[in-house]
């Protein structure tokens, strides 16, 4: 039911899902992304870091036009994002998003939650659309809180919730905004392991977080933003133990 | 994944209990300390003698004559009384429909088959009405009962839904007539009967515009929210009065020469006009309260934006201000009666008329207070059912 993206080819000769070019945005007088350049292959996990206030979480969220850009291009799955409302629908329907304070619709049971998107935009059978989020719901351990409403999850159970409302759009990329920055920390666990099986199954993510055990197990590739810059890029490894730029040997040596 | 019980050895204990009894609670509650005592006879010499006048004025001295010769004046006005079947059908409609609905979702509209079950009771035995009205009102009352207990056997959801949407015009239907049936016109139209006529239009179709106006007001087209503001502004800021001489005086001028409506449509567009601009601020209300991860959710799941209005965000909203909302109709229900001022005769007109008639002179007391009783029945039965309904909408949402 649920698409594995699994591809043999190394990351390096995948075609790029992600393309961004000289990204420039601006809150007020306030330069918040500067000249970003970058890009995503099919199935990388590609995690950013960087200090608050650094501008990751505003990339990330240009990234399904959440926030609009001033200056650049960016484009997903050969749709380059403009103005117009159908490009930025194309776009929203192949790129899953999920928030830090989880956004469920509180009015609305767990089951529904999943179901209305893929139902009205996809416009998938009413069925179908059943099976697939009773499939998810167990995928991410919570099949026994179907027809509950959010308001009577947990922190940790409704962020799964969110996750599993996201892939039921099935869509080609997933968008993690700090998801577990507003959990207790027993629970972060039980979405960490959410994530890393979705990692598995060959899906694109782009993951903001502070959770640096699961930047250095799961990600290809890490980038640091600070002062709405990418400071340094590269492999896990190369940044958690060779890091090249003082900016980023300061970030890491205060977080770790 | 889920946590397990971890089990102790402490026992799980019942909180306290505390038995008091009747004389206990005397003494704690009236009589604990000398002044609390005071208090206690003072106010009870008070509510004695008020309970006592109201109670010997209501039973001994009041003469009712004026509301059992006039009721089914006051209930009805000119409305004929050959035709008054046709008034009956519909309440008789309104009851099975309560009636179905009662047994096949329980709940809050169980309470309202009750309130209209016993309201039909009541009328049903008063002393003074006709033989006609007794035996509608059993009608009713036993499709009432019927309707419950078919509707908890056999759940025809669907239809009965259709038979709420479909209510309101087969009632306007059978009341007017419109040739098919003998036409009563509307200047026939009077008392309660009228009331509810009007106040049920003026809520029913003021609803969907002021959800409207409150999302034009917020919309990001200059024109519509403009247009949207002005027009909110502009009807809070005159009283309703003005506008039920404004709609009943100019608009026939507005509309030119062949286009026609009489006294009645002409209240009704004036109420509804006047209640959606309160109605688009309650909603506004709702609307702001909606956090802004709610928008970026649906956007991010690809909503368009009508979809989003309709699914997410709009539910929220009126949930949020069911309260106020209610508030509105209550008090639009009660400002129906201002439409005394350009001659149209409801229940309080109908009231009026029958206090000067010299026949039940010195009986205004009389039938006022019935007037008095019949709006808050109806007042007190929508503010309840608000109750119940934000009770039973917010369970699982803390």
């Amino acid at each position: 039911m649920l698409e594995e993206f699994n591809d043999t080819t190394p990351l390096e000769d995948r075609e790029n899902i992600i393309e961004c070019k000289d990204l420039n945005k601006w809150f007020g007088d306030l330069h918040v992304l500067k000249n970003v350049h970058l890009n995503v292959k099919k199935g990388e996990v590609l995690v950013v870091l960087g200090p608050s206030g650094s501008g990751k979480s505003t990339f990330i969220r240009t990234l399904n036009a959440l926030e609009e850009i001033q200056k650049g291009t960016i484009t997903i799955d050969g749709t380059t994002l403009t103005n117009d409302l159908s490009d930025i629908e194309t776009i929203r329907k192949e790129t899953g998003m999920v928030f830090q304070q989880f956004n469920l619709f509180p009015h609305m049971t767990i089951l529904k939650n999943i179901m209305l998107a893929p139902i009205w935009v996809r416009k998938w059978p009413k069925d179908k659309v059943e099976k697939i989020a009773l499939e998810l719901l167990d995928r991410v351990g919570i099949p026994e809180q179907a027809n509950k409403y959010p308001g009577q999850l947990s922190g940790g159970q409704q962020q799964r919730v969110a996750i599993a409302r996201a892939l039921a759009m099935q869509p080609k990329i997933m968008l993690f905004d700090e998801p577990t920055s507003a959990l207790d920390p027993e629970m972060i666990k039980e979405v960490l392991d959410v994530m890393k099986e979705l990692a598995k199954t060959g899906m694109t993510m782009v993951v903001v977080t502070h959770e640096m055990n699961f930047a250095r197990e799961v990600a290809d590739r890490i980038v640091l933003f600070d002062y709405g810059e990418i400071i340094e890029s590269g492999t896990p490894e190369e940044m958690f133990d060779n890091p090249q730029h003082e900016r980023t040997k300061l970030f890491l040596s205060q977080i770790l | 994944m889920n946590r397990e019980q971890v089990e102790t050895n402490l026992p799980i204990l019942p909180p306290p209990k505390e038995k008091v009894t009747f004389f206990q609670w005397l003494k704690d509650n009236l009589f604990s300390s000398w002044y609390n005592t005071l208090f206690t006879i003072a106010l009870s010499i008070l509510l004695f003698s008020i309970i006592k006048g109201t109670l010997t004025w209501i039973f001994i001295d009041a003469d009712w004559s004026i509301v059992t010769s006039n009721f089914k004046i006051l209930m009805s006005g000119q409305y004929p009384a050959v035709q008054l079947w046709r008034v009956w059908l519909c309440i008789v409609l309104l009851a099975s429909l309560l009636g179905f609905s009662s047994g096949i979702w329980n709940g809050t509209i169980t309470h309202l088959s009750i309130f209209l079950g016993s309201l039909l009771f009541i009328s049903g035995i008063l002393p003074f009405v006709s033989l006609e009205t007794r035996i509608w009102t059993f009608i009713g009352l036993a499709i009432l009962i019927v309707g419950h207990f078919i509707g908890k056997k056999i759940p025809i959801k669907k239809t009965i839904l259709i038979g709420w949407f479909l209510l309101f015009p087969i009632a306007i239907f059978f009341i007017n007539g419109f040739g098919v049936l003998p036409k009563v016109g509307t200047n026939l139209w009077g008392g309660f009967l009228l009331t509810i006529l009007l106040a049920t239009v003026a809520i029913v179709c003021s609803f969907p515009i002021g959800v409207l106006l409150a999302l034009g007001r917020r919309s990001k087209l200059p024109t519509i929210k403009y247009f949207c503001i002005f027009y909110i502004e502009f009807i809070r800021g005159i009283p309703l009065i003005t506008i039920l001489f404004v709609s009943s005086i100019m608009l026939p001028l507005f509309l030119g020469q062949g286009v026609e409506l009489n006294n009645i449509l002409r209240a009704m567009i004036g109420l509804t006009l006047f209640n959606a601009a309160y109605l688009a601020e309650n909603v506004r209300g709702g609307l702001q309260a909606i956090p802004r991860g709610q928008y970026e959710a649906s956007h991010a799941l690809g909503l368009s934006s009508p979809l989003m209005t309709c699914f997410i965000i709009l539910p929220q909203a009126l949930r949020s201000v069911i309260p106020a909302m209610v508030g509105q109709f209550i008090a639009i229900f009660k400002d129906t009666t201002l439409v005394t001022i350009i001659g149209i005769i409801d229940i309080l007109g109908m009231a009026k008329n029958v206090a000067q008639n010299p026949q039940f002179l010195g009986q205004q007391m009389e039938v006022f207070l019935f007037v008095a009783v019949v709006f808050f029945l109806f007042c007190y039965a929508l503010s309840y059912t608000s109750r119940r309904i934000e009770k039973s909408l917010g369970v699982g949402e803390r």
